[in-house]
């Protein structure tokens, strides 16, 4: 059975604009799928309905052997927190805690925050010497490593990566591929969208979207 | 366990701290509010008290009469309604002996009295010149019987309790200006009265001045009725009754201006909270989207209020102990004590209107929906 299956589902958003249509996709253990296609095309509400923030409005959606099709928020909420690993293109990390703090706070909504843990994880992307830094002190490339720390903190199943290159500049665009390339060759689920062509190369398989359509596999 | 609680500590500890003007404006605001409030709930606490002393510048609130039949009693009843009172701050008790004598021939009303404690029961009269002293032959004349005679501080007069009586020179010490019937009379020591008049050890009346009002000036006439021979006491209605009218509206104006400051403060935190939140949306969002559920989020604003009102209820409470401090110093000329109910009260009220003021700015920070995270703005 494969890690995530979608089939044909499809998002209107307000009953009227058709974000998503006719979706099938299915991820397997261990893959490493890149999303791509133009602005506006529907991707991000693609992430949204796998990384159960959303629920689809048509089709059916499995995850980890568990239906998220019609599941209520506070179960969305548990799923989401066990098994899904966000990083995303703001890094949105808390201002006002230090780096280890960033990665403390996932592992304290998820049981129990551990800091020697948290540590290791941040020593795991490269940033460990950072720990006790405020976001605003850190570069763009230590912040988004920060934001992949605490994705990984809580052992997730699948990794789900909006535009994680989007904000870098091109070396540190290239440290994060790196990141995610041991990631995935320590067999973790990744899904990235992208715009760039070199990221989505990165990927073992490319999927494109347009206009809420997928075009190619 | 232990290191989730540390953790929501550091969360909303953190989110307060490191951002300074935010928290500063906050608990600037509770910080009034509880200064007000405790300032307040001290003054309205301390103002009976301090204006029933202040108001025992207007003279007598108790006046002891001979009881039944009798004209006078014994001046040593003085002693039994000093020690009747025990219990209570005695600004005074003056003694009167009344009796017609002759003052340059002029029949009038001669009052006998101790003036240390008539200074201190009635303040309020006006001197033009000194009190008799209590050895010499001093007497203190009312204004309209000293303008009668044409007599003058340090004129000399004569004083007879009657026909065929002695005759005696006394020198005028002052002039006395009191607005009533006191104008009328002369006033010369107790003791002089009740040798010239020959009636030794005898009173007509005392008025005493007590720092009671309401309920425990009645319990006072109660205790002086009780614990002194041949005498009724009374209360001197309209100082009695004023003071209370006075008293009442005092209270209720400072009570409706407490509760004014504290819709205040609550709209003031109210809205301090509800731009908390919404510059917080995209955390908020964050933490939902990382596994926090409503109770998180509800517990994390609910402990950020809470630390602002005990944060803010501390500062506010002490600058209003001083505030009311110095409300009591420059208008009663008196200080108060600090009173650990009152700031507690205050400490606590703080808490809960923070609480209060946080729950509509938490109702919005659960609606967030953590799909804006990954929507980019
Ligand atoms: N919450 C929303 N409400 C209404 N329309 C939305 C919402 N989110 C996205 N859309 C619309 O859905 C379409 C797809 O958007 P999105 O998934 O963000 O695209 P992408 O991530 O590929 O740029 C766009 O037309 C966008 O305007
Ligand atoms: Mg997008």
């Amino acid at each position: 059975m494969s890690l995530l299956e979608l089939k044909d589902v499809s998002m209107e958003y307000n009953g009227k604009v058709k974000a998503l249509e006719h979706i099938n996709l299915s991820v397997e253990q261990g893959d490493w799928v890149a999303i791509m296609g133009p602005s506006g095309s529907g991707k991000t509400t693609l992430m949204n309905i796998i990384g159960c923030m959303d629920t689809a409005t048509g089709g059916s959606v499995v995850l980890d052997g568990v239906d998220i099709t019609n599941a209520s928020r506070p179960e969305l909420m548990r799923i989401r927190r066990d098994k899904i690993g966000m990083v995303f293109q703001q890094f949105h990390l808390i201002p006002y805690l230090t780096a280890v703090e960033n990665v403390m706070v996932a592992q304290y909504y998820h049981s129990m925050p551990d800091r020697e843990e948290a540590i290791a994880a941040l020593a795991r992307v490269g940033v460990a010497e950072r720990a006790d830094h405020l976001p605003s002190q850190l570069s763009g490339g230590e912040q988004q490593r920060v934001c992949i720390a605490r994705a990984l903190i809580n052992y997730p199943v699948l990794i789900l990566a909006d535009e994680p290159t989007g904000n870098l500049d091109e070396a540190n665009q290239n440290l994060v591929m790196q990141i995610f390339r041991e990631l995935h060759d320590e067999g973790h689920t990744i899904l990235t969208v992208t715009h760039s062509p070199e990221v989505g190369a990165a990927a073992e398989r490319c999927v494109v979207i347009e206009h809420g359509h997928m075009k190619a596999q | 366990m232990w290191s989730k609680y540390k953790m929501f500590l550091t969360m909303v500890f953190y989110s307060m701290l490191r951002r300074k003007t935010r928290l500063f404006i906050t608990l600037l605001a509770v910080a009034v509010g509880a200064t007000i409030i405790s300032g307040m709930v001290t003054v309205y606490r301390e103002v009976p008290a301090q204006m029933s002393r202040a108001f025992r510048a207007y003279g007598a609130n108790l006046l002891v009469l001979p009881s039944g039949e009798r004209t006078e009693v014994s001046d040593e009843r003085l002693k039994e309604i000093r020690e009747s009172l025990s219990e209570y701050e005695i600004v005074g008790i003056a003694p009167f002996l009344y009796d017609t004598m002759a003052v340059n021939k002029q029949p009038v009303i001669v009052g006998g009295t101790d003036f240390e404690e008539l200074q201190k029961v009635s303040p309020y009269w006006q001197l033009e010149g000194e009190y008799p002293r209590a050895g010499e032959k001093e007497v203190l004349l009312g204004a309209e019987f000293a303008q009668k005679l044409g007599a003058k501080k340090g004129s000399s007069v004569t004083m007879s309790a009657g026909e065929g009586k002695a005759v005696q020179n006394y020198t005028v010490s002052g002039i006395v200006r009191t607005g009533g019937k006191e104008e009328q009379l002369a006033y010369v020591p107790l003791a002089q009265l009740q040798r010239m008049t020959g009636r030794k050890g005898a009173v007509s009346l005392a008025q005493v001045s007590v720092v009671a009002d309401g309920d425990r000036l009645e319990e006072a006439v109660a205790k002086v009725a009780a614990g002194t021979r041949d005498v009724t006491p009374q209360l001197v209605k309209q100082i009695a009754h004023s003071e209370g009218t006075v008293l009442g509206k005092l209270q209720a104006l400072v009570l409706l201006v407490t509760i004014v400051v504290l819709v205040l403060t609550l709209i003031c935190v109210t809205t301090t909270m509800m731009a908390v939140v919404t510059e917080r949306r995209k955390e908020i969002g964050l933490k939902k989207a990382l596994g926090a559920d409503n109770r998180d989020v509800v517990l994390e604003f609910l402990g950020n209020g809470c630390l602002l009102g005990a944060f803010g209820g501390v500062a506010g409470t002490g600058l209003g102990y001083l505030f009311a401090q110095s409300v009591s110093l420059h208008v009663f000329g008196r200080g108060i004590e600090f009173s650990p109910m009152i700031a507690a009260f205050s400490l606590v009220l703080s808490i809960v209107i923070t609480g209060l003021a946080s729950l509509v700015p938490v109702r919005i920070a659960t609606s967030v929906d953590p799909a804006i995270v990954l929507r980019g703005e």
